[in-house]
């Protein structure tokens, strides 16, 4: 099957990116160990959460698409700080 | 910005659109706030417009709305590995003069309305995300904060039009988070192909389009659905499964919508086109029993951020469109009226929907999420077992046809059980109703 990878989907986007203030922060790394399922690091279709070695979740959010599905997902552990990016910023859909 | 309006709208979507617009047309002071860079540039559908609601609001809006193609062939797909089984409805019927649906590409549609907005006389600044309501020592909604400086501005009324994760009433204590099984996460792909290659394997001419509606095995066990939508150009070929369903399978989105792609008999539908954009968005599909409440002392919530979507039928933004519209004709009637926008009052609102096809729709299919969420033997087990029942039939093989049907029956009762089957007939009788 050709299987088309989340990064080169992301990299057809338009984004313009608020530099140094992620609209989104994990608000207890420790936590992200205690989980067993990380449901962060599968559900987020913009793959902005990564599980590492030894259990720690590391992120990055410039490909963010704004949907919301990680703070919603990690209700048990409620610990995703999550906001809108400033406006104007983030995602900028050519097509929606 | 110390300014004071007669009511401020919180969002360009369609609801936030349709109230502004609304508020506008009725002599009100309004100011709509929009996060994105334009209006529609942080929006994504499907995407399927229904012409009847966008009517009301602006009844000759086909002179320069930018619609893609008008729908003259629904087709339902129930699909598992190798196969798929079909109900397809064309008629010449839907080659109208004014067509009832229309394909639209949001970006272009939202940016649309929202001239028509201003238009109207509405204030719309975009770029300016509001953080968070204010109000006042009772309690009343006065305003919102925005991550402008000096960000606060007065209103007697907000109309909060923010969406599906709708934080802003989150944040002010107005309804609780999104349950994961109330909300569905889908993803997109939009397919750049020559209109005349899209015509041609979709068998269309002119502006006419098709929509394709799939549903089966590749959401991988989960409760979700498929899509391929025909735009002039273009195709939107999108997936979606509840979000409960991802937490709890740990399935990833983009290998769902590629496992959807690569199915042989959608990979010959997209073969050689060009994908210029990859979206995501939440679809709020816990119904009737998951709408909150939507009015309070000065404020109203429209749209996705008051979970109006029916699942089943794929409608939303012509609920969204509607609750806006209502949501300003009830702020216009008061303020005729010389009413305060009050809790009391505002409940007027609720009321006025309670008569119109969105809350009758989802008050229909109240019980149908928690039957679907219950019962993911509808989307897996299902599929495969029509697929072995037409694969019998239409096999010519030598073999009698009453063996073919005891193999068909047996098919059914060894996929299901018949215990399974009645109950499964049951329950879907029952969340119909």
């Amino acid at each position: 099957m050709n299987m088309i990878k989340v990064e080169d989907k992301l990299f057809q986007n338009r984004y313009r990116v608020d530099e140094g203030k992620p609209h989104i922060a994990i608000k207890n790394p420790a936590l992200c160990r205690e989980c067993s399922d990380k449901p962060c690091t599968t559900a987020c279709p913009a793959a902005c959460y990564l599980a590492e070695d030894g259990g720690s979740v590391t992120t990055s959010f410039d490909g963010c698409l704004e949907c919301g599905t990680c703070r919603i997902i990690c209700q048990d552990m409620s610990n995703i700080d999550w906001s809108y990016p400033r406006g104007g910023y983030g995602i900028l859909y050519k097509f929606g | 910005m110390a300014e004071k309006f007669d009511a401020i709208v919180v969002g360009a979507g369609p609801s936030g659109n349709a109230a502004a617009y609304t508020l506008a047309k009725g002599g009100l002071s309004v100011l709509q706030i929009e996060r994105g860079e334009y209006a529609g540039s942080k929006n994504v559908q499907g995407a399927i417009l229904y012409a009847d609601a966008v009517e009301k609001i602006i009844p000759d809006f086909r002179d320069d709305c930018p619609l893609e193609r008008h729908i003259i062939e629904q087709r339902l797909w129930m699909l598992d590995d190798r196969s798929y089984m079909g109900t397809h409805y064309r008629s010449e019927d839907f080659n109208e003069e004014k067509p009832n649906r229309y394909t639209i590409i949001r970006a272009q549609y939202d940016k649309w309305f929202s001239k028509k907005v201003k238009e109207a006389g509405a204030l719309v600044i975009c770029e300016t995300t509001v953080t968070d309501l204010l109000k006042d020592d009772k309690g009343r909604v006065i305003g919102v904060r925005t991550d402008r400086e000096e960000g606060d501005i007065f209103a007697d009324v907000v109309v909060l039009c923010d969406g599906v994760n709708s934080l802003l009433a989150q944040r002010a204590g107005f309804h609780a988070e999104l349950k994961p099984e109330h909300v569905a996460l889908a993803v997109k792909e939009m397919h750049f192909l020559p209109k005349d290659v899209i015509d041609a394997r979709f068998n269309l001419k002119d502006e006419e389009g098709v929509v394709i509606e799939v549903a089966g095995t590749v959401t991988g066990g989960m409760v979700g659905t498929a899509f391929i939508y025909t735009n002039k150009d273009s195709l939107a070929v999108g997936i979606g499964c509840l979000v409960s369903d991802f937490k709890k399978t740990g399935q990833t989105p983009y290998s769902l919508l590629e496992k959807f792609k690569n199915h042989p008999s959608v990979k010959p539908l997209l073969e050689g086109s060009e994908v210029k954009e990859y979206a995501a968005h939440l679809i709020p599909e816990g119904g009737y029993k998951a709408i909150p409440k939507i009015w309070g002392d000065g404020w109203m919530i429209c749209g996705d951020a008051g979970q109006f979507v029916n699942a089943l039928h794929r409608e939303g933004s012509n609920m969204a469109l509607t609750t806006g519209r209502i949501a300003a004709e009830t702020i216009i009637d008061l303020k005729k009226a010389g009413q305060p926008l009050s809790d009391a009052n505002l409940a007027m609102y609720r009321a006025r929907l309670n008569d119109t096809f969105v809350i009758k729709d989802l008050k229909k299919y109240k019980d149908l999420p928690e039957v679907l969420h219950e019962n993911p033997q509808f989307f897996s087990t299902y599929p495969g077992i029509l697929s072995k029942a037409a694969a019998l039939w239409f096999r010519v093989d030598g073999i009698d046809k009453i063996t073919k049907e005891k193999e068909m029956v047996q098919a059914f009762t060894k996929g299901r059980g018949i215990r399974g089957l009645l109950g499964d007939a049951w329950k879907m009788a029952r969340a119909w109703r």
